[in-house]
């Protein structure tokens, strides 16, 4: 139900891109800014293709290859034959449909989702919409993002709209503060844990509350990232002045007078005092802890200092089963055999700082096969390296790759082996995800830097 | 699109929540650039006992023969029931090629992730909500039966089984229109064209940064 006279942002946006409104619930819907990468995008191209149509608007589309590119021995190309196939399609579609691109080796490559912000193509108030759900993370902006499938994507190219129908609206307020040492990914997870990976189906959800207000803009990120594992398609947070900071001098913000011109519009893009929700949870930001995730499905989590619930054995079995794990065993006792830090989630600057801070004159353990630090495109890790990240990560035995999605859905080289174990900060633990009978654990970027150094997951101030 | 039909068909249980679209088709086969081809690796990492390529031939793959759609008769199921949250995860809209081509026309669930039950529309197949209810009826019935089969009817929004039980489901009329006319989304949008330029003039005169 929404209030004509205060609206949430969700309406705001939503008011301000409806073209048509129909009857029947569905409105035709006005798209700001449409990303595309190689996987979700060819058998779009080829139905404009066999239709003979044009994408509408080529200012909108912006692509960038991230899945199947390697992370290492870039000038070498791409070894894997059908990979090569799908990133060169992108090329040529991008060449032929007259679409905007970052190609593979253009320094500023990176994953979908982290360019978008860092490059200002992401701005408050718009429609924004991807061939992936991740989408959701550019709702950190005070922007309407959510991830679409291939048809929908073709329909955004050759007509610059979507038919959609309004969801219903959630408002988590996260109250109080976090405890020190305690991240956006460690409160996202927790959130996940109390309203279930299919708690927000059929809404949209705005996350507010003091906590919301003082996280960072990476922070913000890694919190819409997530929306998705809840359920929800879009994640949203009202714009305030480190929205606008974060934007100012970046490659593509308007500038000058326009920027001023905009930042007037950007200041109206939160829900008004009254505005009515359809479902309102909240959250004590101190009752959040360094979170770790046991099974196959993201809301199967528990804190650093807990232990695979005792009823899971019941509950899920083939879980259990496919984690090699057993009810009442202790999170701490939980031996890693490899270290993802990368992936839309978790590779930006703040994380990477995060995890070099934990790793800095330490050496990962023995027992850990293989430790990467993957950033989350070209910019950050120009920044890291010129921090000097790279030699702290490289010192404490950590690999230092180029940017791009790599072991979070291993479409690469990188992925995990049957039954190996890994501390990764990317945003999903379901069965095969990081490579077939692989074992992935969700942490934040500090955890999985002190269960490099440890071997097994511990406090990151026992690491 | 193909006009959806009502249909009988052979049901096969998957009574899991929270199938996601990785495990409806693992990443590997999203490296096509085709629509087509994918129903081979519905499941794969379930349906076979050895790691997958795309490109290999799949008939000569280790089989799961446990595994309820490489058992008579579900191997020729066209209905797939299954619990909450189904097609969660990955918006890869392949993850509905692979269920059509399989020769799925309906799923029926507790609940369905949203970009997924989306997609189903794009693709002709039907995507039906049951409470937990409907859904257990339904689930014993299916244990009862070698080959429990079900007719399902869109224009009259009814489930029929056992020759005259029935179960009637909620969907969307636009939807359900789409669906019955399997109608050219992108050709119904194009004709609302001049409304649409006028949208966008007004919408760039307001937010000329958008348009950079």
């Amino acid at each position: 139900m929404y209030n004509m006279n205060s609206k949430t942002l969700y309406d705001k946006i939503w008011d301000s891109h409806c073209v048509k409104s129909n009857k029947n619930g569905f409105d035709l819907l006005y798209i700001d800014r449409h990303y595309i990468h190689e996987v979700t995008s060819p058998q779009a191209f080829e139905g404009l293709r066999i239709s003979k149509r044009k994408p509408w608007r080529s200012s909108s589309n912006f692509a960038v290859p991230d899945h199947n590119i390697p992370t290492k021995d870039r000038d070498k190309g791409i070894a894997d034959p059908i990979s090569k196939i799908q990133v060169d399609t992108l090329e040529e579609n991008c060449d032929n449909f007259d679409v905007n691109k970052f190609s593979m080796n253009h320094p500023d490559q990176g994953i979908v989702h982290i360019i978008g912000p860092e490059q200002g193509l992401t701005l408050p108030g718009m429609t924004i919409v991807c061939g992936d759900s991740h989408t959701s993370t550019h709702g950190a902006f005070g922007t309407l993002a959510f991830g679409i499938g291939t048809s929908e994507v073709e329909h955004v190219l050759a007509t610059q709209c979507l038919i959609q129908k309004r969801s219903k609206t959630m408002l988590i307020n996260i109250n109080g503060q976090l405890s020190n040492g305690i991240t956006a990914k460690d409160l996202i997870l927790y959130i996940i844990g109390k309203i279930g990976t299919a708690g927000g189906n059929g809404y949209s959800i705005e996350f507010g509350g003091a906590v919301i207000k003082a996280l960072s803009m990476e922070g913000r990120m890694t919190i819409c990232n997530m929306t998705i594992e809840a359920g929800a398609r879009a994640g949203l947070i009202a714009v305030d002045g480190k929205t606008i900071e974060y934007l100012r001098n970046r490659n593509f913000t308007p500038s000058d007078t326009d920027f001023d011109k905009a930042v007037e519009h950007w200041k109206s893009l939160k829900s008004d005092e009254n505005a009515t929700f359809d479902k309102v949870v909240n959250i004590e930001g101190g009752d959040v802890q360094p979170m770790v995730t046991w099974g196959t499905s993201p809301e199967m989590v528990t804190d650093i200092n807990g232990s695979i619930p005792l009823e899971a054995g019941k509950i899920y079995p083939s879980a259990l089963q496919y984690m090699g794990l057993t009810p009442g065993t202790k999170i701490r006792d939980i031996k890693l055999d490899k270290i993802f830090i990368g992936s839309c989630t978790n590779s930006r600057i703040e994380d990477l700082r995060a995890a070099a801070e934990i790793v800095k004159n330490k050496r990962i353990n023995k027992s850990i096969k293989l430790a990467m630090v993957v950033p989350g495109s070209g910019p950050i890790k120009r920044q890291a390296e010129n921090e000097g990240l790279d030699e702290i990560f490289l010192s404490a035995g950590f690999e230092w790759r180029d940017p791009g999605c790599s072991m979070c859905l291993a479409m690469n080289a990188d992925r995990l082996n049957p039954g190996e174990r890994c501390a990764s900060t990317s945003n999903r633990n379901f069965e095969g995800r990081q490579g077939q009978g692989g074992r992935t654990h969700l942490v934040s970027p500090a955890m999985a830097a002190a269960a490099a150094v440890a071997g097994h997951f511990t406090d990151i101030e026992s690491a | 699109m193909v006009k959806y039909k009502t249909f009988k068909g052979i049901v096969a249980p998957l009574d899991k929540n929270n199938i996601d679209t990785d495990a409806i088709i693992p990443k590997q086969y999203l490296k096509s650039i085709s629509r087509t081809g994918f129903g081979v690796n519905l499941f794969d990492e379930w349906r076979y006992l050895d790691n997958g390529q795309p490109g290999q031939d799949h008939s000569k793959r280790k089989v799961n023969t446990d595994f309820i759609l490489n058992k008579k008769p579900y191997n020729q199921s066209s209905i797939l029931l299954a619990g909450e949250n189904f097609g969660c995860g990955s918006s890869r809209e392949h993850a509905a090629w692979a269920i059509k081509d399989f020769g799925i026309n309906a799923i029926i669930a507790k609940s369905f992730a949203d970009i997924f039950y989306n997609n189903c529309f794009k693709n002709g197949i039907l995507p039906i909500a049951l409470d937990e209810k409907d859904i257990n009826t339904l689930l014993i019935e299916c244990s009862k039966l070698k080959e429990f089969k079900m007719t399902i009817n869109l224009i009259n929004q009814v489930i029929i089984y056992n020759a005259d039980d029935k179960i009637h489901f909620n969907i969307d009329p636009y939807q359900k229109n789409a669906l019955l006319k399997g109608l050219d989304e992108i050709g119904q949008t194009l004709e609302d064209k001049d409304l649409i330029k006028s949208f966008e003039k007004n919408h760039k005169n307001e937010y000329p940064w958008f348009f950079k």
